[in-house]
């Protein structure tokens, strides 16, 4: 086996759901820490206290402007990895924590959280709350092959992640009003129903065969506007995923 | 990709009358549904059910032949089958999910696979997806202007609708049949399906529609391992009669004239949208 990847999870504010959704790959889990990956940095996994160097950070949770240790470490990360993900809703729009008034108890001046784009550059967004285990598997197996393919896999690696790379220098906020801003107002909306089925709140149904978005219930995720077929669709990684699904349950194997 | 990838394209239509009975053409999508279900291939399937309104699909997961001899036949106005997918392997407990859809919905269905960004565990789960033929779709409200406005008939006494040779068609109950040419619906068309470079759904597993074969026939294209799977596995079963595709009228001339039409016009529509404004033009989903 070829040498392995170095990847490590950086705790922000987060519920450690994007890491329970890490470790929901279960068995596959192993096989990306057995053979592709090496998990350098992580809360509870792996006992090393100060961020360390390493080629793909995930980074969960955003970031507390008045906790100086966060706003130290999401620095740190900046300068340690060479690829910053930002793993889920949180870390890539804010998502829940965008609704916080602080008041907490034992640290009520904790009031200000915002996504680590606000605060670093982020190479590649996962979206979504929490981000699926397959979608952060498939990032992982993608940005292995980008760092330690053959030139025919980091060309299909690099396809696969230019649109998630796409959605870091697009912004770092997302709401369901995306699907309107972005796609129904840009004439792109087909009614295929797939926001409705990724909001993991429910807060978008069909109606009239477009998507209706109940705002308060939105948690400024994402995950409905990357889902779209319409928000992107790259047709070199689309028109191979025979070739790709494949390829993924193979080195799962 | 005019045509996508496929294995084998045949003409066929469903052995079973009882399918061929209210479906729109050869009645694949129904005979291979109830064929997989039957077989233990899928556990349910996704499909453009009835609802309260005449005309107007509801999607819903089809666990039983009944159920999906009640969704026979081509809606033409939106089912946003895409909606139950995740709902599919919840509610409905399905680990192998069939659906039909059309070719904006099987990007969907593949872009979910891939991209999984709001999809947990469905990847795996996608045994069959069936694509259909698609030129564009309408809204509902569409599709009552051009049932009750333009071929004078009640939504609710229309039996069958169809497109093709360049007319739309209205069937009644009391042996009506009303016909508009395509110019009068082209305005009724939803926008969102003019930037589809997919005529003929490439990424479906198999994908069907009516052009290329005579009535009551289908063509057929199988694209994947898992379609090829099906399709084999049905042919075997005796659930299809199917003929050489180079042997029936108008054949694939026909099907690889329309989607080059498709694709050819939408690809102008995408260039022009890329200067709607002045120094400013409207987003390409390509990209």
């Amino acid at each position: 086996m070829v040498e392995k990847i170095t990847v490590g999870h950086v705790h922000m504010s987060g519920c450690t759901g994007c890491l329970v959704s890490f470790a929901d790959n279960y068995e596959g889990l192993f096989k990306i820490l057995d053979n592709y990956a090496d998990l350098v940095y992580a809360l509870t996994l792996v006992d090393v206290r100060h961020v360390p160097e390493m080629d793909v950070a995930l980074v969960e949770g955003s970031v507390c402007l008045q906790d100086k240790c966060s706003v130290e470490e999401i620095k740190e990360t900046r300068e340690k990895a060479k690829i910053v993900v930002a793993l889920g809703g949180c870390a890539a729009y804010g998502n829940i924590t965008r609704f916080c008034r602080g008041g907490q108890w034992n640290q009520p001046q904790m009031e200000s959280y915002v996504p680590i784009g606000d605060l670093i550059d982020v190479d590649v967004y996962i979206p979504g709350c929490a981000p699926t285990p397959q979608q952060i598997r498939n990032v992982c197996l993608m940005a292995y092959l980008l760092l330690k393919g053959t030139d025919e896999q980091k060309e299909l690696a690099g396809a696969y992640l230019k649109p998630l790379m796409a959605l870091a220098k697009r912004g770092d906020e997302a709401c369901g009003c995306d699907l309107m801003y972005d796609v129904i107002n840009q004439g792109l909306c087909m009614g295929c129903g797939s926001c409705a089925a990724a909001c993991p709140v429910r807060a978008v149904t069909i109606e009239g065969g477009k998507p209706q978005i109940e705002r308060d219930l939105c948690i400024k995720c994402g995950a409905c506007y990357a889902q779209c077929p319409r928000s992107f669709f790259n047709f070199d990684v689309m028109n191979e995923f025979e070739g790709i699904s494949e390829l993924i349950k193979e080195v799962m194997q | 990709m005019v045509l996508g990838n496929y294995k084998t394209c045949v003409a066929a239509r469903s052995t079973d009358k009882e399918i061929l009975k209210g479906a729109q053409d050869g009645g694949i999508v129904t005979q291979l549904f109830a064929y997989a279900l039957e077989e233990g291939i899928i556990d349910g399937a996704i499909v453009a059910g009835p609802s309260d309104e005449p005309w107007k699909p509801e999607p819903m997961v089809a666990t039983t032949r009944a159920e999906l001899l009640a969704a026979r036949g081509t809606k033409y106005n939106l089912s946003p089958n895409i909606s139950l997918l995740k709902e599919a392997t919840r509610s409905y407990g399905l680990d192998r999910i069939g659906i039909v859809g059309t070719p904006c919905q099987m990007q969907a269905v593949r872009k979910a696979q891939l991209y999984p960004i709001g999809m947990r565990d469905v990847p795996d789960k996608i045994a069959l997806a069936i694509g259909i033929f698609c030129m564009e779709n309408f809204p509902y409200q569409s599709i009552e202007a051009i049932v009750e406005d333009h071929c004078n008939q009640k939504l609710e006494s229309v039996t069958k609708m169809d497109i093709g040779k360049g007319k739309f068609w209205a069937y009644t109950e009391r042996g009506a049949v009303s016909q508009i040419p395509l110019k009068v619906t082209h305005k009724y068309e939803q926008p969102g399906c003019h930037v589809c470079l997919d005529y003929v759904s490439n990424l479906a597993d198999v994908s069907t529609g009516s052009v290329g074969t005579p009535d009551g026939w289908s063509t057929v294209f199988v694209r994947t391992k898992n379609g090829e799977n099906a399709w084999n596995k049905a042919i075997t079963a005796g659930c299809f009669e199917t003929q050489d595709i180079a042997g029936v009228k108008p054949g694939l001339d026909l099907v690889t004239k329309l989607a080059t039409d498709k694709i050819t016009k939408n690809q102008k529509t995408l260039e022009a949208r890329a200067s709607f404004g002045v120094g400013k033009g409207l987003r390409n989903p390509y990209l």
